[in-house]
């Protein structure tokens, strides 16, 4: 189970957005082979029925009422962009269609 | 391929997927306005940029507001659901994941009847519900450079957030099968069908032109007879009702000639382009994300409990094919007027017309006369022309009141779509005033009764309705100021004969 | 040492300042001197916000010059680890890709200091996205711990712990996901609290594990812990796991110095073969202490912790990769590679390879295995249903007892680099902590001497029901005042810093 390939390791880092380097890629092979040789013993743990558990706290239907609020000033926002153009945030250019 | 011929080899199976804007004042995860055309990134808090720290809490009112779009679609309301992250990278979406719902959505398992004319007479397909849940929006791209506007070529694109956030209901049918050639008419019956179910719910503005209602077309061919489906391809960014009968048409055409010419359909995703009715190739299975989808740790399950669902059940509106039925009675039309003005999603705009003071027959005669042609023309949906139905009822007025002929009437109209001002208003600018005194038509008179003497010769001899050439030519002088039955009184005093 | 202001505990200096002894100008002003004077060689701070601090200290002067009623850390000086959004205050989280970044809003935590008067001095280090136990995932500096210089200060508050225990400043905020408070605490013989999760709202806390993360006190004695608790702690409309209900007073638990009548259990699981042999005897002392504070003590079993480490490791990255995945160079922080050639996957790509170190990376491919596609099951979803396990046993065991105890952390802090190269190892320092982290309930460490072998700090950890934070300041202070003083005043190596 836990065998990661380089060609799986490098779909997860374009998947994560990561450009590895070789040196970079064979490192992760190593140590991520050794982390999940240790995590896989949770898979022994017979846990069939158990329900899963996603939160730590107990609750639940915890809503918001449907109110306006101050939203920020775009100066300040726009202030820490890496670039803009007529007060939007300037992006490389994009070549897949979402 | 045509689409008939296709169909004698084929069946279609359609999905669609619609995207809704819900008409919330704040967004669904934060108290920003999600009022429509603000100046850009003004509606922006930590929250809805993704700021690192910034924490999500939901609107109840859009939570709400989708357990009645499932209640009128006729769905169950899960009784434990919970919000989900997809990841994946797009620098429209602030946190670089949506939240959204997956394997719990809020609404299962429901249907939606809609009416379709057929060869053998109006028949209702009935299109399935698979699921209906909430998600939010992106912030919206602007490409520069290259063919403008146009993702493909542009040098750069810039990023407005306003919109990433809003509150997003998904409605997404089951396969529908059975459809043959009317699977694009089914389509765009239920697209409308369903926008008059969400106006009725005044949970949406359903403005398609404005993007609050969006839709993907799924679409598959397999042989007649045939067990096995095909392969299916989704059409995303139909957004208009037209468009949705011509992307399922154009696909079904597209696919046949693959299909016939011994290929195979690609499994992918292909892009609409609005302007020219046709798509292009997007993404294919193969390089498809894998989204990774887990639930959101950063918002707690949501509980359905029956006292809540049955409140909401309470004031749901009535379904739009009741309030149609009592409406056709109230305005007098017959089942085919009816069934056409819905088809061509008039209904409300009658309503509106009618509403503001015109009688039912005028507002339809404006509706599915003059503009529908003029909708077909500009390849838009009805209610994309801009056109606001008081102002349909204020020209009707004046076409009664004798103050505009048909013909100004419809320039009138082009002044509307243009976005000139009201009628009265474009009158003025563009000077429609009727010309009835005998002054100033008597000299176009004169000019084609001189232009014309065999036409003379013939109304002389009694065969009034000869008269065509000369009224036709006072018209055109006029430029279709003139009063008709004026112009013909005229003549015929000038001709001496007896009208 | 001297009677030098940065000496005394925030009650203490709270009480100075109130009682118009010193101003709270001064009692800033000190523990600026001392930092400026001393933190080169800790490298603890990563910004210091002077002005702003100097200016917050006069406003509090006013007040007490006006006689205004006081909240009770008015004045007091507060170092605030680099995860907690502060508006127009560099923000970084240990990482280059958010150098320089200053957020347009503060945290509820900062707005709950600044509303309470806590002087908060300015940044301190932390690893990178608090991913780490030895704060030397840092992209910035190798903080140093106050006791021995060659060794770490424990992580990832390692910022905080080392500040509180250099004396920079009495209060520190750290955050805990697996031990990110408890474990930098015990190493630096000072006291960390893992609040309740849910009790102190998440809103402006740079997320790593957003089911798990949860900021809290560090400080030199268990009752400054309670008392910068009850100023952070409260329910947060803006946060939807924050808890709408409030627990009992943790400075009255604090004030409570005898344990009769408590059971307290000591987890099987934890301790023992492969733990460092001075941990162990520090603890096996602590348990008798316990006893004749008057608690009856018995070993509790909690078979799933032993999963602990598995589970977090799947839970804690598959997060952490979604959280980070913002991090893309499109709306703040750092952006590489943008010369107009290349597009923006390319760019997102060069800006996450140069902007996030080793650590980072490793995690967030880690993370986005355990969630992809066919290994979903078999990790994520195995791992929340053991999490589930593991919360069950908690809450059986506290069906026996009032708290439980446990070492804080394996071993003392270790020396700079050892680990570096061994994620495993390093991810072994968090063995205890994890268990109640993944429970969700509250812990604290508190000091319990030095170890025989290198005379470093070892921790006890103290772990009580959900909500019951509580009995652990109570048990905590009953410790720590049966020890007689507090065990930072035998630091030694401070007095060769100077
Ligand atoms: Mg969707
Ligand atoms: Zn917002």
């Amino acid at each position: 189970m836990s065998k990661i390939t380089p060609e799986a390791l490098k779909h997860l880092a374009k998947l994560a957005r990561l450009e590895l380097t070789e040196a970079e890629l064979a490192m992760y092979a190593t140590q991520l082979e050794i982390i999940l040789d240790s995590v896989d013993k949770i898979r022994e743990v017979a846990a069939g029925d158990v329900k899963p558990m996603s939160h730590a706290v107990g609750l639940t239907n915890v809503f918001r009422e449907d109110v306006i609020r101050p939203s920020l000033d775009r100066a300040e926002v726009l202030s820490q962009a890496p670039a803009t153009e007529a007060n939007r945030f300037r992006v490389p250019r994009i070549l897949n269609e979402d | 391929m045509k689409i008939l011929e296709a169909m004698e080899k084929f069946d279609p199976i359609i999905g669609l997927e619609t995207h809704v804007e819900l008409s919330t004042n704040s967004k669904m995860f934060c108290g920003c306005s999600t009022e429509f055309g603000a100046e850009p990134n003004t509606q922006v808090c930590p929250t809805c940029l993704g700021l690192p720290g910034s924490l999500p809490v939901p609107n109840k009112t859009a939570i709400e507001s989708t357990f009645r779009i499932g209640l009128a679609l006729n769905c169950q309301i899960t009784e434990f659901s919970r919000f989900s992250r997809k990841n994946y990278f797009y620098p429209d979406m602030p946190k670089d994941f949506q939240t959204s719902q997956y394997d719990e959505p809020f609404c299962v398992n429901g249907y939606l009847d809609v009416l379709v004319p057929t060869d053998e007479g109006d028949k209702t397909f009935r299109v399935e519900i698979e699921r209906v849940h909430l998600e939010e929006d992106t912030g919206k791209l602007t490409h520069s450079g290259g063919v403008t506007g146009r993702i493909h070529g542009a040098d750069y694109s810039l990023v407005d957030y306003n919109r990433a956030g809003i509150a997003l209901v998904e409605i997404v049918t089951k396969p529908v099968l059975g459809t043959g050639k009317y699977a694009g008419i089914v389509a765009r019956a239920y697209v409308t069908e369903l926008r008059d179910l969400l106006r009725s719910l005044a949970v949406s503005d359903v403005r398609m032109e404005e993007g609050s209602l969006r839709c993907d077309v799924n679409l598959s061919l397999h042989p007649k007879g045939a067990s096995e489906w095909g392969k299916r391809t989704e059409t995303k960014n139909v957004n208009s009702l037209r468009s949705v009968e011509k992307a399922v048409n154009s696909e079904i055409e597209r696919q046949a000639d693959v299909l016939t010419e011994g290929g195979k359909v690609t499994q992918e995703t292909r892009h609409f382009h609005e302007d020219s009715g046709t798509s292009s190739s997007g993404r294919s299975k193969e390089e498809a994300e894998d989204y990774r989808y887990f639930p959101e740790p950063d918002l707690v399950p949501v509980i359905a409990t029956s006292a809540w669902v049955n409140e909401l059940k309470t004031d749901l509106p009535q379904a739009p094919s009741v309030e149609r039925k009592r409406l056709a009675q109230e305005w007098g039309f017959s089942d085919e007027e009816m069934r056409d003005v819905v088809s061509m999603g008039a209904t409300d705009l009658i309503a509106q017309t009618v509403a503001a003071g015109a009688t039912a027959q005028a507002a339809r005669k404006w509706w599915l006369g003059e503009l529908a042609r003029k909708a077909t023309e500009a390849e838009k949906d009805l209610s994309s022309l801009g056109i606001e139905p008081k102002h349909i009822s204020e020209l009707e007025q004046l076409v009664v009141e004798g103050k505009l002929t048909d013909k100004l009437a419809r320039q009138v109209l082009d002044g509307l779509i243009n976005k000139e001002g009201t009628p009265s208003e474009i009158v003025q600018k563009r000077n429609l005033v009727v010309m009835s005194d005998d002054s100033s038509l008597l000299p176009a008179i004169r000019a084609a009764i001189e232009a014309n003497p065999e036409v003379v010769a013939k109304v002389k001899t009694g065969k009034l309705q000869a008269l065509g050439p000369i009224l036709g030519a006072v018209m055109k002088e006029t430029q279709g100021k003139a009063d008709a039955g004026k112009v013909r009184s005229l003549v015929l005093k000038e001709l001496a004969v007896e009208g | 040492m001297s009677e030098d202001l940065t000496t005394f505990s925030a009650q203490q200096l709270a009480a100075k300042i109130k009682n118009k002894d010193v101003t709270a100008s001064e009692v800033t002003q000190a523990h600026f001197d001392r930092i400026e004077k001393l933190d080169k060689k800790i490298e603890s701070f990563l910004y210091l916000d002077k002005a702003a601090a100097l200016e917050q200290a006069k406003r509090v002067d006013k007040k007490v010059a006006k006689n205004e009623t006081l909240s009770p850390l008015a004045g007091v000086p507060l170092a605030l680890k680099d995860v907690m959004t502060q508006r127009g205050v560099p923000t970084t989280c240990g990482s280059k890709i958010l150098e320089n970044w200053r957020p347009p809003y503060d945290s509820t935590v900062v707005k709950r200091l600044k509303e309470n008067d806590v002087i908060i001095l300015g940044k301190v280090n932390m690893d990178e996205f608090a991913m780490g136990s030895s704060t030397e995932n840092s992209a910035y500096q190798k903080t140093k711990n106050p006791w021995d210089l060659s060794r770490i200060p424990g992580g990832s508050s390692g910022g905080s712990s080392a500040a509180v225990a250099s004396f920079f400043a009495p209060l520190a905020i750290g955050t805990d996901t697996g031990g990110s408070i408890r474990q930098p605490a015990a190493v630096c013989g000072i006291v960390g609290t893992k609040p309740t999760y849910g009790t102190v709202s998440r809103y402006g806390l740079i997320a790593f594990a957003s089911s798990l993360d949860q900021a809290g006190p560090i400080t030199r004695s268990v009752m400054d812990a309670a008392l910068l608790n009850e100023v952070i702690a409260g329910y947060d409309p803006l946060d939807s796991t924050s808890i709408n209900q409030s627990t009992a007073s943790l400075v009255a638990a604090a004030n409570t110095k005898d344990l009769k009548g408590m059971k307290i259990g000591v987890i099987k699981e934890l301790g023992g073969e492969g733990w460092q042999e001075g941990v162990v005897a520090n603890f096996n002392q602590s348990i008798e202490t316990l006893k004749q504070l008057g608690a009856e003590v018995v070993e509790i079993s909690l078979p799933h912790s032993l999963y602990a480490l598995a589970v977090y490791y799947l839970i804690a990255p598959s997060e952490a990769s979604s959280n980070l995945a913002r991090f893309d160079g499109m709306r703040y922080g750092l952006r590489v590679g943008d010369n107009g050639e290349k597009d923006v996957e390319a760019v997102m790509n060069l800006t996450r390879a140069q902007g996030f170190g080793p650590e980072v990376k490793r995690r967030i491919i880690l993370g986005t295995y355990a969630l992809s596609t066919g290994y979903y099951d078999a990790y994520y979803g195995q791992a929340q249903k053991v999490r589930g396990l593991i919360a069950e046993d908690f809450k059986a065991a506290f069906e026996k007892v009032d708290v439980l105890v446990s070492p804080t952390s394996p071993t003392t802090a270790w020396k700079l680099g050892e680990r570096v190269d061994n994620p495993l190892a390093m991810y072994l320092a968090d063995l205890a902590t994890l268990p109640p982290s993944l429970a969700g309930v509250p812990a604290i460490s508190v000091p319990i001497g030095l170890a025989k072998e290198d005379q470093m700090p070892v921790g006890l950890q103290i772990i009580a029901p959900a909500m019951q934070d509580h009995k652990n300041y109570q048990v905590a202070s009953a410790i720590e005042a049966a020890q007689g003083g507090l065990l930072i005043d035998q630091i030694k190596d401070l007095a060769s810093l100077v």
